[in-house]
């Protein structure tokens, strides 16, 4: 096995005792002190996430639009400056190589950010289909940081420390150049947990500095086992469970972030396809399971005996106290309340169809 | 409890005897690897383990894992305070986050288990 990357963290999160994990490539904390409580703090204070393994990649020339028009699902030429889009590069089979988000900085300027375990595919991809494109696209993910700051008080918590752009004054899926301690950044008003806060990129050293900061505040450092189930719980998908190479975004319920209207993309003529063939495809749903035995991946989904699906994520979650998973299913078992079974290591554990996300912040 | 006393299954069990019965939980290093610990289930008061069978189930926010008998005997108590507050098992697993209490069967020891420092030396070359 290759050596596992180091964030310019990795030592900070080893002085804190995190329990480290390879993740994507990278050695990642799962949790300091415990998952349930870490998730707790982003749900009612506020959370640090190292996510410097994710990939950072910039598309910058006369025909950086046209680049990222053939590369991405959504629309780069319909977003404004500052605009963030989530969407996905798909294969010619119209299956999900990468779920991303792009952001806009000009019609010559992009910024993207794709899947630590992806990104050596993406950039495979861009050298292969840059073709004709004046583009020039930098990995930038060696030598910037970045870092997710999540909660009810993630804003506020982070007051002062970022200078050139109010960071409160965002709309979501908006992002800003700014200045982090000095450093030239980059902050957005997104994240992948359910609640407010904000995601910046910063050179390494201004990352480390940054992260001190907030600890001196109260922010909870948060690994990577919260991350996931707080977007369990807010229904995000995560590339590798509920996306895959086999798995069609408009049979993910992830049709609104593909634009096959806007014209061509790579993956359009499958999805197109996808969108007029009325043969019924697994979608996927949520599920509730009865008491706290979690349904992991790859569990069986019955209806009277019946395998109808298949669990992609699963998890006890702390905020609800309660079992869930999203799962694909056969589309006539999906209307809400419908009663299943899910086959927890050979026990049948009643579950019902829930709408998703199982979470949803009030505003 | 002196974890000196304390011998090990290779599958992370410890298992302290006084008097002929075998007090049995899992190690730290197992707790840590496994997360905060979310539903437990353990064997039925009575019943009869042999080394190795699996009587349980311990699941953790990031997995699921068998909890395997590493005695001979029967069970003549099980921890359902664990059962109720899966906590106890992350914050204390050598004393309240115990898990079963085994009458140990005529004849049977545990001399076929890890001893502390056979057991360290496993767990450096898993961490």
């Amino acid at each position: 096995m290759p050596e596992l990357r180091r964030t310019p963290l990795h030592a900070w999160h080893v002085a804190r005792k995190a329990r480290m994990v390879p993740f994507g490539g990278w050695d990642m904390p799962v949790q300091y002190t415990s998952i349930l409580e870490e998730h707790k703090a982003v749900r009612t204070a506020a959370g640090l996430f190292d996510i410097s393994h994710m990939g950072r990649l910039t598309v910058e020339g006369t025909d950086a639009t046209r680049f990222v028009d053939r590369m991405f699902t959504n629309d780069p030429a319909g977003m404004k400056s500052g605009q963030v889009r989530y969407g996905f590069v798909l294969n010619a089979a119209g299956c999900t190589l990468d779920d991303i988000l792009v952001t806009k900085w000009s019609p010559e300027a992009f910024e993207i950010v794709v899947n630590a375990g992806n990104r050596g595919k993406i950039v495979a991809w861009i050298d292969q289909h840059k073709t004709d494109c004046d583009v020039v696209i930098t990995d930038r993910t060696f030598d910037l940081g970045m870092l997710a700051v999540q909660g009810p008080q993630a804003i506020a918590l982070a007051e002062g420390l970022i200078a050139g752009v109010a960071v409160g004054g965002l709309k979501y899926y908006h992002a800003s150049p700014a200045e982090c301690l000095g450093a030239e950044a980059v902050v957005s008003r997104t994240g992948y947990t359910g609640e407010d806060g904000f995601e910046i990129i910063a050179p390494n050293a201004a990352i480390v500095s940054l992260a001190d900061v907030l600890l001196q505040r109260g922010v909870v450092p948060c690994g990577l086992g919260c991350r996931d189930t707080l977007r369990l719980e807010a229904a995000m998908p995560l590339y590798g469970h509920e996306l895959t190479e086999a798995t069609n975004p408009i049979h993910a319920g992830l049709g609104w972030a593909v634009k096959p209207e806007k014209g061509n993309f790579l993956g359009r003529e499958a999805i197109l396809a996808a969108l007029a063939d009325p043969t019924p495809r697994p979608v996927r749903v949520g599920l509730t399971l009865t008491g706290k035995r979690a349904a992991r991946e790859g569990a069986n989904v019955l209806v009277n005996g019946t395998v109808i699906g298949t669990v992609t994520s699963g998890s006890y979650t702390p905020w609800l106290d309660r079992s869930i998973a999203m799962a694909y299913i056969q589309p006539h078992h999906t209307a809400i309340g419908t009663e299943l079974t899910v086959d927890v290591r050979g026990t049948a554990i009643p579950a019902t169809v829930t709408a998703l996300p199982f979470y949803k912040r009030a505003k | 409890m002196g974890l000196s006393n304390l011998r090990y299954a290779k599958s992370h069990e410890w298992v302290s005897v006084t008097d002929g019965v075998a007090t049995v939980g899992i190690s730290r290093f197992a707790v840590d690897q496994l997360t905060d610990v979310t539903y437990l289930e353990l064997p039925k008061v009575g019943k009869t383990v042999a080394i190795g069978d699996e009587v349980g189930v311990i699941e953790s926010v990031k997995s699921t894992s068998s909890f395997y008998s590493p005695v001979a005997g029967e069970v003549i108590a099980v921890n359902d305070a664990a059962v109720q507050d899966t906590g106890l098992l992350n914050e204390d697993p050598y004393e309240k986050g115990w898990l079963m209490k085994v009458k140990l069967a005529a004849g049977a020891g545990i001399d076929h288990l890890l001893d502390q420092s056979q057991y360290d030396a496993q767990i450096a070359s898993e961490a």
